[in-house]
């Protein structure tokens, strides 16, 4: 079973957020859809939610009671302690007695919240407030997690550990759908969707949208063609649309590399200057 | 500097909001001081009744203004007529004796400037302050101050509490969570509703109490003004709350509400003393209603048929902002879900072609 888009398109007026973009999120993986900022992720989410319908195409999600969702804001009620929060999204999916207590035992041990249940959300840390959120948005077990940049801003320990839950959520059965900014996370979902201005640039496994690569990757200190360079440390990666090398150290190209050179062929397309 | 200059006024260009107070309140204020700060009425509508009134009225000069003549109207006819607030004072004439003038306390500038004007008449005519004999200001401030107090819980705070959903991004939250639109809307605004109603009891309770002002009406007429008031109220917040991002914005519309209800609605300077340019502004704030029904409950014990037009105006006022509140914030809780559709166990959503 999977949930998803299928040939969607958004529009708001003149303005198109996704055009004819397709999106599968299976059971018990992570698909993750990546992008810069107005890329469409979260348009695409509120397609998956929906919050927001499509202009044209398909959307298949579960009934509301099978949805968790995860805003980039956490979702969490600054005013309510850790417990209020649990308890009161508890009583909107109808959980309550020794059923309730199990579950919310359960996901505070695992999210490492059991000594902050009595602190109010708004004053927990980033990190701690993201976690809340998660534990939050799996409570009542859904079949269809949303979630949107949830490691945004978080400290790179938690990060680690709100990885390993959302590995954890998908394990257990759920489609993840997850926008995140980070490649190296991207890379880790099961699937990846590449969005850049609401057009798929690539899809498919992370093997697959890197064997898309249009041409080559090649390393070194200084760019043949600036407009097709980026600096990645002390060194400038370049993509090289003809596959050559021309003698330098070619490095087997990771996500971040493909998604800038996708990014980079469709603005050169499109009859922008390369940045 | 003038780099600090320059972005400020670009940041005030696109702040309509702040930009339209810089704007509107200096002539807001013009206005008010201007036309509408005037406590001495200079116009009294005065009915005339008894077997004299025609040569009663005949002989009325400034303040007072002849409404209603009737050779054969009695006391009653007088005291109805004043009760109702059809007019501010009420001549009963007599064939052997001074006539009698009933005037309306619950009118407190009315009825200053009448009394001041009979007593220069040398005796005349015997003057009988109905209502708030002594001519206290507090008798006829309290039932106004529950109305500013209801005011300023029912928009500011009802606002403010929407709006932090969506400036926490909770609203959004809600909209996914299993909730039909209407549950989220009245599970939002019912506490405020309810904190609303306990403190209009307090303000009159505690009114009543300390400065000893009557309740002489019936408590059915005043608890049915004041929940219609109230859903005015909680309805102008929820509109706030769906046209502002934040609380600093929900805040600026607010006061644009406050602001002409403390000054046009009557409570300070009375209605009648404003010229009719700003006069009108007064009878579209449904405070000026609502303190209409409250005066005229607990001071007058005005029954329901004499209050009938404040009801009116407010009921249709509850009915038309609450409504648009209810629609708005449903756009943001189920912007493209049909309000009554079923749930489904799973759902395919495919786009009109």
């Amino acid at each position: 079973m999977s949930f998803g888009l299928t040939g969607v398109t958004v529009r708001f007026g003149s303005t198109v957020a996704l055009d004819d973009v397709t999106f599968t999120c299976p059971v018990g993986v992570v698909s993750a859809v990546v992008g810069g900022d107005g890329a469409g992720k979260t348009t695409l989410l509120g397609c998956l939610t929906g919050m927001i319908q499509p202009t044209s195409g398909q959307v298949d999600r579960p009934d509301k009671r099978l949805l968790g969702a995860m805003p980039s804001t956490s979702g969490t009620w600054h005013d309510l302690t850790v417990d209020e929060n649990i308890d009161f999204v508890a009583k909107a999916y109808g959980m309550h007695g020794a059923e309730l207590s199990r579950k919310r035992d359960q996901l505070l041990a695992k999210t490492g919240l059991e000594r902050a249940r009595s602190r109010l959300a708004g004053q927990l840390s980033g990190g701690m407030r993201q976690k809340l959120g998660f534990l939050l948005a799996i409570l009542h077990d859904p079949t269809l997690l949303i979630l949107d940049e949830p490691t945004t801003g978080v400290d790179p320990v938690s990060r680690v550990e709100l990885w390993r839950l959302i590995s954890e959520a998908a394990a257990a059965g759920a489609a993840v759908a997850m926008a995140t900014t980070y490649l190296d996370e991207a890379e880790r979902a099961s699937t990846v969707l590449v969005l850049d201005a609401g057009h798929t640039l690539a899809s498919g496994t992370s093997d697959e949208v890197l064997r898309s690569l249009p041409g080559a990757i090649s390393v070194a200190e200084r760019p043949h063609d600036p407009r097709r360079a980026w600096r990645r440390g002390r060194l400038y990666h370049e993509w090289r649309p003809d596959g050559t090398a021309s003698g330098e150290q070619t490095d087997a190209a990771d996500l971040e590399d493909v998604v800038i050179a996708e990014m980079l062929q469709r603005r050169e397309q499109r009859g922008a200057t390369p940045a | 500097m003038w780099a600090m200059v320059r972005k400020e006024f670009q940041e005030l260009r696109r702040d309509r909001r702040t930009m339209a107070m810089l704007i509107a309140l200096p002539l807001l204020l013009l206005v008010v001081f201007g036309y509408a700060a005037n406590f001495k009425v200079s116009s009294i509508a005065t009915d005339v009744y008894g077997p004299q009134a025609q040569q009663v009225a005949d002989r009325l000069q400034d303040p007072f203004h002849p409404r209603t003549v009737d050779p054969s109207g009695t006391r009653q006819d007088a005291e109805t007529a004043v009760r109702d607030n059809k007019v501010d004072v009420a001549i009963v004439t007599q064939p052997s004796a001074a006539p009698v003038a009933l005037v309306d306390g619950s009118s407190l500038f009315a009825a200053q400037s009448a009394v001041s004007a009979f007593n220069r008449l040398g005796g005349q005519v015997k003057v009988d302050v109905l209502y708030n004999p002594e001519l206290k200001t507090s008798w006829v401030m309290v039932p106004a101050l529950a109305g500013l107090i209801l005011t300023f819980i029912g928009v500011i705070v009802t606002s403010l509490g929407l709006v932090r959903e969506r400036q926490e991004g909770t609203l959004e939250q809600l909209a996914v969570m299993p909730f039909r639109p209407s549950d989220v809307i009245a599970g939002k605004i019912a506490p405020y509703f309810l904190f609303a109603a306990f403190d209009m009891v307090l303000v009159t309770v505690l009114g009543i109490v300390l400065f000893g002002v009557p309740f002489n009406g019936a408590v059915w007429i005043f608890a049915l003004g004041a929940i219609l008031f109230l859903l005015v109220l909680l309805g102008l917040g929820g509109l706030i709350s769906s046209v502002s991002q934040n609380a600093g914005q929900a805040i600026q519309l607010s006061l644009f509400v406050m602001l002409p209800s403390i000054m046009f609605s009557g409570m300070i300077f009375p209605l009648t003393a404003m010229p009719w340019t700003v006069r009108w502004i007064g009878y579209v704030l449904p405070l000026t209603y609502f303190i209409n029904i409250a005066q005229g409950v607990m001071l007058r014990a005005a029954p329901f048929t004499a209050l009938w037009l404040s009801f009116l105006v407010l009921a249709v006022y509850a009915v038309v902002v609450f409504t648009g509140a209810v629609l708005r914030l449903r756009q943001d809780l189920a912007p493209n879900v049909k309000a009554e559709s079923p749930p489904e166990r799973a759902s395919k959503t495919a786009a009109p072609a």
